[in-house]
């Protein structure tokens, strides 16, 4: 069954070859006899299926049958096998023999033996050599490289290199051919020897050197017995400390860390009492700290776990407790620690003392009580207060008044009034004493008669610039809040407590500024010709409107130089007058009518200075340079000119250059011409290894002679580069100077041996270079 | 034994750590360390000198009043009293009312005084110990002397003509090329005397060789006020006109002029270091500028009656003479100016001041004035450590002669004179420049042909401009960017060109970006309104 159905399946399977087969086989020619020969093949075909059904593979050949194309002289073909034929297959005889089996191989030896090339031509050899010789040398030099690179980097060669080692010969070889002969010297010897003296080692005798190994060994011993001991220590602390990093519970932590800061609590007061120094630096310590909290926001709950906590804080009393934490702990430490000074204990009682201990943002909170958050008020602080202002006034008055009982006991602007005139009352019994003082002191009627008289100006100068602060603050309360008051009434204590300092600044004052202070404000700076104060106090009043536009105008000229020479700058009354000034004071006005005509006097001779400058300018300034012919190109002759557009295209402009250097100084005029014979002195090339010129400029900028430098900065800077020993020979590097073995010398010798071909090969690569 | 750097002479001011941080231009490694080496010298000098002021042993002294104390009441008679015999020794009184109102000078050494009188008057005298040198009358109006750069040699502005004599009284010679000079200054540096005449000439004499390095026209009138920087040997000139004008024997004009004050300038001073220059003025003001750069006012004072005379000591004191009262102001450190608020000492003499000079290293006023010469006591006026090669108040006859041949080896050529001396140590830009566009344009003409005709195609617009590729040839200049040629058809012409194009634009972009960065800055210089502080909430301005 099995067989049949195969048989089947093979004969489809040859049709099919056939069909395949058949356009390969038989070319177009012999189509003719297709019906009989198909028949043919297909039963050959038949039969060789049948017969491979056996399991072998039988070796089929082909049945010639007839001399067709199959068979021809020129073509061998092996048909049916389905390989190639070789010329192996032809000497093989139809059974294997073993005479021919000699002969084949052979005839494989044959083909696979490869026929001796041609010897290069001579260049090519030589080439090869050479290349293979360069890159020996070349990674045989590279060796000297890092020696080159470091002796040319050295600040200072000194030649030679080898340093001819001072020969200490040892005693003993000095000792050694030195005989003694001398009867004395006999002598000597006889009795070294008796006492075991060492005579070629005259270090240490043998007696010496036993207790010397001996003490030794103890010593190690003793060493060794230490350092076991700190190592146990330390592994013992190690492990104590791991064990203590893995404990997991926060409330062990939370107890260590609260021990902690009672230990360093306890301790900063112990210091605040025996060493105050030292208690200070700790106070900035933790100030530090404290600006580091204020910076950071580590406890601002503004974190990752915060965030998470906040979220579940609606809901887990613990998490809120913890945000609370958070924020406790922010503030304490974001809280400003004072140190208590005496005088302001003595000033307040406790109560006071404590509640300038509370940092004003607790303050802040306290009052508004909404947020817990210290940040959100802080971001918009104007705005929340005036809306709060707005709101209710009352509110707000209330913590002022309370601060103003605080610190005076009084509300009223009447009160305060009372104070100043107690001041002024106190001062004036300092003034009596320091008066009498003077009195004493020969120094001058007039002078004391002056002083006294100054005094009581700067009483009264005081008193207004006092009044005129006043009303400042009461401006300011409107407008600010309660916190700024805070800072203004504690200066007031410390100007009490020198009233003598500000009235040495106030003796230079004189009667007609006095009259303008009461005015304008109490600034003695301001009248400096300094725009930036100018600035500042636009700032400080920005209801002055009118003040703006001068700006604008002024921006063109940085300085008006109007301004800088009209400003009037305070007088200095010192204490010695010169004797004319002294006639003339007591008549003011003709004084004052002098000073108004000198200051004008000289009115244009900014208006000259100006014109001088434009003119330095204008002379300065490069000029264009005009090509334009009249009538080429169009009509000439008298009267005519040149059209516009013909002059702007042949005018050339000149590149605008680097501009003045006293182009924002209206005051100055600052040649800009070159100073030849200076620029002659001046390097003009640039030296090798620089590109730029600020480069070189850096390397030559530090002073070098002795003028500027100490003896030993000069000596170093003007080191020379080489020095050389008089009357020693400078020998070429060896490698044994630079630490190498002495083997590279070997690679060395390879460029020597021949340098000819070398330079050959050199010449080469320059041509080939040129060439390129 | 290392000393220490010269205090007598300034020391040059180092170039400031902001300016040396500005980054440099990218250099080759090679470059770098060379810098580098430069950089660390510096440091380790730097370092070295500061160590070195260990060894100046003597410091400043100081008036101290108690607490409230001022100390412009303390007199002089209190000041003797208090210090030791031989500093009390320095404050004395010449009582010479014959011969007019006197100028004087000391030596750079500070150990020897010379005065002038108006009615020709004229003496030499080692002050410390009082021995006269010489003192002659040359019938003649003295109106200014000074000593040379020793003490051998005096040098006195008679009414016609300059004339010079050494330290025994003998006339050496008469120089009649200055006439008529009004005020002397000597640059002790240079060899230099300038002088400053009523024809309105600044004359610099070469002392060392008796030649005439410059005379240059001021056009301004009578020239009567004169100083020097000490720092860079500029001579100041005081005019009618209100303004201080610079002046350099290398330039024709003057280097800078500065309007003071609306007035005639009266007195001119600058201080050792050379960062501040006082002046006053006819319109009573006393002014002190800032000298680096900016010339402007620092402060300004209105005095009673103008101060007529000027001086800076060595530490920064502030002299000031009005008519018969002298005025010291002291600043808070040395580098500091001096605040004009409280002076620090004053002092009334018998007769209108008519010169004013800092003794060097003594902390003593010498003041000429029509009674005679005063010598006032200013604690910590002058610089304590004196450098004993440089100038040595006690130094004997020879070694005064072996420091006057090294000075006159380091003698200082005249033409380096300027305003910033730390120029000199720059590169000459302009020539630089200059040689290398000639050498640019030199190289065009020996290239051979083929390379100019090769050169002109290749060369892009972006890089060097069309006409200057065909004046020369910059061996420097960066070559313009030439595609690598690649494989895969990836080399095709239309490709090269894309790449070409993309590198174009890349520095193309780059260029716009600096540009951009530079404009905001401008606009931001715009919108501040000028020396305001800037505020925290400017950000919230819109």
């Amino acid at each position: 069954m099995s067989a049949t159905r195969a048989a089947e399946s093979l004969l489809a399977l040859s049709q099919q070859e056939e069909l395949e087969d058949l356009p390969k086989d038989y070319p177009l020619s012999a189509s003719e006899d297709e019906g009989d020969s198909d028949g043919e093949r297909k039963h050959q075909k038949l039969l060789e299926a049948i017969s491979s059904l056996d399991g072998r593979n039988r070796r089929k050949l082909a049945e010639r049958s007839e001399a067709s194309l199959k068979v021809s002289e020129f073509n061998v073909s092996s048909e049916g096998s389905g390989e190639k034929l070789v010329l192996s297959d032809l000497l093989e005889p139809v059974k294997t023999s073993s005479s021919l089996a000699t002969v084949k191989k052979q005839l494989n030896r044959v083909k696979s033996k490869k026929t001796v090339e041609l010897p290069l031509n001579k260049e090519e050899v030589e080439r090869i050599h050479r290349e293979v010789a360069f890159n020996k040398t070349s990674q045989a030099l590279s060796k000297w490289d890092p020696v080159v690179l470091k002796n040319r980097q050295a600040e200072q060669l000194v030649f030679p290199l080898k340093k001819e080692q001072s020969a200490f010969a040892p005693i003993e070889h000095v000792l050694s051919g030195w005989k003694a002969r001398t009867p004395l010297e006999q002598e000597i010897f006889n009795l070294l020897h008796k006492n075991k003296q060492p005579v070629t080692d005259p270090l240490l005798t043998p007696v010496e050197k036993a207790s010397l190994k001996a003490m030794s060994l103890e010593e190690a011993k003793m060493r060794r017995a230490e350092l076991q001991r700190a190592r146990a220590l330390q592994s013992y602390y190690e492990a104590r400390a791991r064990r203590e990093k893995k404990i997991k519970s926060k409330k062990y932590h939370k107890v260590l860390k609260k021990g902690k800061a009672k230990k360093a609590l306890k301790e900063f007061e112990k210091l605040q009492k025996v060493n105050p120094s030292a208690a200070l630096e700790e106070l900035e310590k933790i100030e530090k700290a404290r600006m580091m909290e204020r910076m950071s926001l580590k406890h601002q709950n503004s974190g990752k776990w915060a965030k998470s906590k906040a979220i579940m804080a609606k809901y887990d009393l613990e998490a809120r407790q913890a945000l609370q934490e958070q924020l406790a702990r922010n503030k304490e430490l974001t809280q400003k620690l004072q140190a208590a000074s005496k005088s302001e204990e003595e000033e307040g009682g406790a109560e006071e003392e404590d509640e300038l201990l509370v940092p004003e943002a607790v303050n802040e909170v306290q009052m508004n009580a909404d947020g817990p958050n210290p940040w959100m008020l802080r971001n918009h602080p104007s705005d929340a207060k005036e809306a709060e202002i707005q709101k209710d006034p009352e509110q707000l008055s209330e913590p002022v008044a309370h601060e103003a009982s605080e610190s005076e006991g009084e509300e009223s602007p009447l009160a305060e009034e009372e104070i100043l005139l107690k001041e002024l009352e106190e001062r004036r019994s300092l003034r009596k004493k320091s008066g009498l003082n003077q009195d004493s002191e020969p120094v001058g009627r007039q002078e004391t008669k002056d002083s006294s008289s100054q005094e009581v100006l700067s009483e009264l100068r005081a008193l207004s610039q006092k009044l005129n602060k006043e009303n400042h603050q009461s401006r300011k309360q409107k407008v600010s809040s309660a916190r700024t008051v805070l800072p203004v009434q504690r200066e007031e204590p410390a100007e009490e407590e020198e009233p003598l300092l500000l009235q040495k600044r106030e003796r230079a004052q004189t009667l007609e500024e006095l009259e303008e202070l009461g005015e304008e404000g109490c600034f003695q700076d301001k009248e400096l010709p300094r725009p930036a104060l100018d600035g500042q106090q636009l700032e400080r009043n920005p209801n002055n409107q009118p003040g703006a536009p001068k700006e604008k105008t002024k921006k063109e000229q940085m300085i008006d130089l109007q301004n800088l020479l009209t400003t009037k700058s305070p007088s200095v009354k010192s204490l010695a007058i010169p004797t004319t000034i002294e006639e003339l004071e007591d008549e003011e006005e003709k004084d004052q009518r002098q000073m108004i005509k000198e200051a004008f006097a000289g009115d244009d001779v900014i208006r000259d200075f100006l014109k001088e400058k434009r003119e330095a300018v204008e002379a300065s300034k490069p000029k264009d340079v005009d090509l334009t012919l009249p009538g080429w190109g169009e009509w000439g002759g008298v009267g005519l000119k040149p059209s516009a557009k013909k002059r702007h295209r042949f005018l050339i402009k000149v590149p605008e250059g680097p501009s003045r250097k006293d182009k924002n100084l209206p005051n100055v005029i600052i040649n800009e011409k070159r100073n030849i014979h200076a620029a002659a002195h001046q390097v003009r090339v640039l030296p090798y290894p620089f590109t730029h010129h600020q480069q070189f400029e850096r390397t030559i900028q530090t002073p070098i002679g002795s003028t500027w430098n100490t003896q030993r900065a000069f000596q170093k800077l003007t080191r020379p580069k080489v020095v050389t020993k008089p009357g020693h020979i400078i020998k070429p590097i060896k490698a044994e100077d630079v630490g190498y073995r002495s083997s590279s010398r070997s690679d060395l010798s390879v460029v020597q041996r021949n340098p000819k071909r070398l330079s050959i090969r050199h010449k080469k690569q320059l041509k080939k270079n040129s060439v390129d | 034994m290392e000393t220490a750097p010269k205090p007598g002479r300034g020391v040059p001011p180092k170039k400031d750590k902001l300016q040396a941080k500005k980054k440099l231009p990218h250099s080759k490694s090679k470059t770098r360390s060379r810098v580098e080496v430069a950089e660390a010298q510096e440091e380790e000098i730097s370092v070295k000198a500061a160590r070195s002021e260990l060894l100046l042993a003597e410091e400043p002294g100081f008036l101290e009043g108690e607490d409230g104390e001022d100390t412009a009441k303390i007199r002089q008679a209190d000041i003797v009293e208090a210090v030791d015999i031989a500093s009390a020794a320095k404050h004395f009184d010449l009582n010479l009312r014959q011969f007019g109102p006197y100028r004087l000078n000391y030596s750079r050494t500070g150990r020897h005084l010379a005065f002038g009188g108006r009615r020709g008057h004229v003496a030499a005298l080692d002050w410390v110990t009082k021995k006269l040198m010489c003192e002659i009358n040359v019938m003649e109006a003295v109106r200014d002397i000074r000593f040379l750069h020793s003490e051998a040699l005096l040098a006195v502005a008679q009414n016609r003509w300059l004339h010079i004599y050494d330290n025994q009284g003998i006339e050496l010679h008469c120089i009649r090329r200055c006439d008529r000079v009004t005020r002397l200054e000597f640059l002790p540096f240079h060899f230099l005397l300038a002088t400053a005449s009523e024809t309105g000439f600044l004359t610099y004499l070469d002392v060392s060789v008796g030649k005439i390095v410059a005379a240059l026209n001021a056009r301004a009138g009578r020239l009567d006020v004169m100083t020097q920087n000490p720092s860079n040997a500029v001579i100041h000139l005081g005019h009618s006109n209100g303004t201080v004008s610079l002046w350099s024997p290398a330039v024709k004009e003057p280097l800078a002029k500065i309007l003071c004050h609306r007035g005639g300038v009266r007195a001119v001073a600058v201080d050792s270091t050379g960062t501040h220059m006082a002046t006053s003025g006819l319109d009573h003001q006393l002014k002190i500028f800032d000298l680096r750069g900016t010339f402007q006012p620092l402060s300004a004072r209105t005095l009673p009656q103008g101060a007529g005379h000027l001086a800076f000591s060595q530490r920064g004191l502030l002299a000031a003479g009005m008519s018969d009262v002298v005025n010291i102001w002291a600043g808070p450190g040395k580098a500091s100016p001096p605040s004009l608020e409280q002076p620090y000492l004053t002092h009334r003499l018998s007769g209108p001041v008519n010169s004013l000079q800092f003794c060097p290293f003594e902390d003593v006023l010498g003041v000429g004035h029509n009674g005679g010469i005063t010598s006032m006591l200013v604690p910590g006026a002058a610089e304590p450590n004196f450098d004993g090669l440089e100038s040595n108040p006690y130094r004997s006859r020879k070694q005064r002669q072996e420091w006057e041949v090294k000075a006159l080896l380091e003698k200082v050529p005249a033409e380096l004179i300027c305003l910033d001396p730390r120029a000199l140590a720059e590169v000459d830009v302009i020539s630089l420049e200059q040689e290398k566009k000639e050498r640019i344009e030199r190289l065009v003409r020996n290239r051979p042909l083929s390379a100019q005709a090769l050169l002109t195609p290749t060369s892009s617009p972006h890089h060097v401009p069309r006409s200057a590729a065909q004046q020369g040839y910059d061996p420097e200049a960066k070559a313009p960017f030439q595609p690598k040629p690649k494989q895969k058809g990836r080399s095709s012409t239309a490709s090269l060109v894309k790449r070409k194009r993309k590198v174009m634009d890349e520095e193309h972009r780059e260029k716009v970006r600096q540009s951009l960065e530079q404009q905001p800055q401008r606009q931001e210089k715009k919108a501040m309104p000028l020396g305001s502080r800037p505020s925290a909430l400017d950000r919230f301005v819109r």
